[in-house]
């Protein structure tokens, strides 16, 4: 037998936007339940050790959301939602047990994964995204005295170099795909919010020492049965660097499993769920927010959060000055995505980077080779189990998409492997 | 973070901070392969943040566990190459 939560707003993930959306939804009166598959809330911007102080910028809408009443429920994975006129169920796993939360509006801020692009060598262990390094690092992981290149796409390169640095990793290389007036285009639309440039400054000084190259990719990963170089390139010259740890990730996508499973009509290309002013989305009653409608950042998501949870709870008066404030604030993050967006738009050199023998599929163990002509992600599965593994797509689907335009296929439940015993359990206590 | 908790990670006690991600453990040990992939590569974590199910090992028993959503608790028996 399952427990049940009752709430007028469910929340769905607990990074900036979620938080904002939860404090807002509970602070104008309604019940509000807050779900994260995370162990702690922060979502991955404000990862922190349990007991640990969380960095700065997060504790006061922690500290706001500890006294708002919000039910947090951490460590729990959605599998599957249900709704539509009286309001929605989502079915959770919280360890081994199942959960059910019922709410009459749901507010989706299921944010964003790093884009994973395949390369000869990028299975290796050691071998990991930009963003998984400092999470590692923000989990508790001793990387000192290693050495790692940083290569990719997007702000996170710097951060991810930064963290390493300050926790005693030599970087060697940051290598960004993008060229350098590409960039300086960006820098000169970020003047506009300049505390994104001093961040960016921070970052770099952090790890002055390493050589940030623009223009540069990894080509691939040598290695027996580990990462022992990054073979590097622009094009023309080829550099190789040995390393331990080799992060690589192409910016971020949004995580759009849940809202696609609840109906959620995207916006063009599938960079996120499309909302109205109000982030709502096609689905009357689901809201979504933050890096989901699109990344750009936490400030979006923040504004983004508040007016969803504003809006959830029925408190949103768009002539309001404070509403307006958020649509404004909103406005000019948002800006600031397209810019990024623009500036670390990904080079066709990146897209072509795996060998017919690299694995494209990492659960399945599928090549690229063995994709043969398939013209979908349906066909794909379908003919060589690509897509099929415990990932559920998660990895090869985005890096198909940005490889060959394959969609994504359509979403069923349940979201996450879910063990049979939890799925049993599923009945809701009287 | 003084507090330690011991777990075993292959057989191998370790104290290790209370608070911290296996994942966390087994890449500070220097464990780069957590699991052995269907075609029999080893395989780390990949994206650290639950969503790639790279990082898989077996948890007090318990197989397919994600290394990198879990805390360690004292006397967790942890087991890699699976």
């Amino acid at each position: 037998m399952a427990e049940a939560l009752h709430a007028d707003v469910a929340v769905v993930g607990a990074g900036p936007a979620g938080i904002a959306a939860a404090c807002r939804a509970a602070e104008s009166g309604a019940k509000t339940v807050l779900v994260d598959d995370g162990l702690a809330p922060g979502g991955q911007i404000h990862r922190h050790l349990p007991g640990e102080e969380p960095p700065p910028k997060a504790r006061p809408w922690l500290k706001r959301l500890f006294r708002s009443g919000t039910r947090i429920v951490t460590a729990a994975a959605i599998f599957d939602a249900e709704g539509g006129g009286e309001g929605w169920l989502l079915r959770v796993l919280k360890g081994e047990s199942a959960l059910l939360v019922r709410s009459r509006c749901l507010v989706l801020a299921t944010g964003a994964r790093e884009l994973f692009l395949p390369f000869p060598g990028w299975t290796l262990p050691g071998v990991t995204g930009p963003g998984a390094v400092q999470a590692l690092v923000k989990s508790g992981a001793d990387l000192r005295g290693r050495t790692a290149v940083v290569a990719g796409s997007g702000p996170l390169l710097l951060a991810a170099a930064a963290a390493l640095a300050k926790a005693g990793v030599r970087v060697a290389l940051v290598a960004e795909q993008a060229e350098w007036r590409s960039l300086v285009g960006f820098a000169g639309a970020l003047l506009r919010t300049p505390a994104k440039i001093f961040e960016a400054w921070r970052d770099r000084l952090a790890f002055a020492g390493a050589t940030y190259r623009t223009g540069f990719w990894v080509k691939a990963a040598g290695g027996t049965s580990r990462i022992e170089r990054a073979h590097v390139t622009d094009g023309r010259r080829k550099l190789e660097v040995a390393c331990d740890l080799l992060c690589v990730g192409y910016g971020l996508v949004p995580n759009l499993e849940l809202p696609r499973l609840t109906g959620c009509a995207l916006g063009p290309g599938h960079l996120g769920v499309s909302v109205t002013d109000r982030q709502e989305t096609s689905i009357a009653g689901v809201f979504a927010a933050g890096e989901v409608c699109g990344v750009a950042g936490a400030e979006a998501a923040v504004a983004e959060g508040e007016i969803a949870g504003l809006a959830a709870s029925g408190a949103l008066r768009s002539g309001d000055p404070e509403a307006r404030r958020l649509f404004a604030a909103r406005a000019s993050a948002r800006r600031f995505g397209a810019a990024l967006a623009a500036a670390f738009r990904l080079r066709h050199e990146v897209l072509a980077l795996a060998a017919p023998d690299t694995i494209v599929c990492r659960c399945e163990d599928v090549s690229l080779s063995r994709l043969g002509s398939a013209a979908s992600m349906r066909e794909a599965k379908l003919q060589t189990r690509c897509g099929m593994g415990p990932c559920q797509g998660r990895v090869c689907s985005a890096a198909l998409e940005a490889l060959r335009g394959f969609a994504p296929d359509s979403v069923r439940p349940p979201l996450f492997p879910v063990p049979l015993e939890a799925l049993a359990s599923m009945e809701e206590k009287a | 973070m003084p507090e330690t908790v011991d777990i075993r990670v292959d057989g191998r006690r370790v104290a290790v901070p209370r608070g911290i991600t296996v994942a966390a453990v087994l890449v500070s040990l220097g464990h780069v392969s957590f699991r052995t992939s269907v075609s029999g590569q080893p395989r780390g974590p990949l994206c650290a943040m639950g969503i790639c199910f790279e990082c898989r090992v077996t948890i007090g028993g318990a197989p397919h566990q994600r290394a990198c959503m879990t805390l360690c608790w004292p006397g967790m028996e942890v087991v890699t190459g699976g």
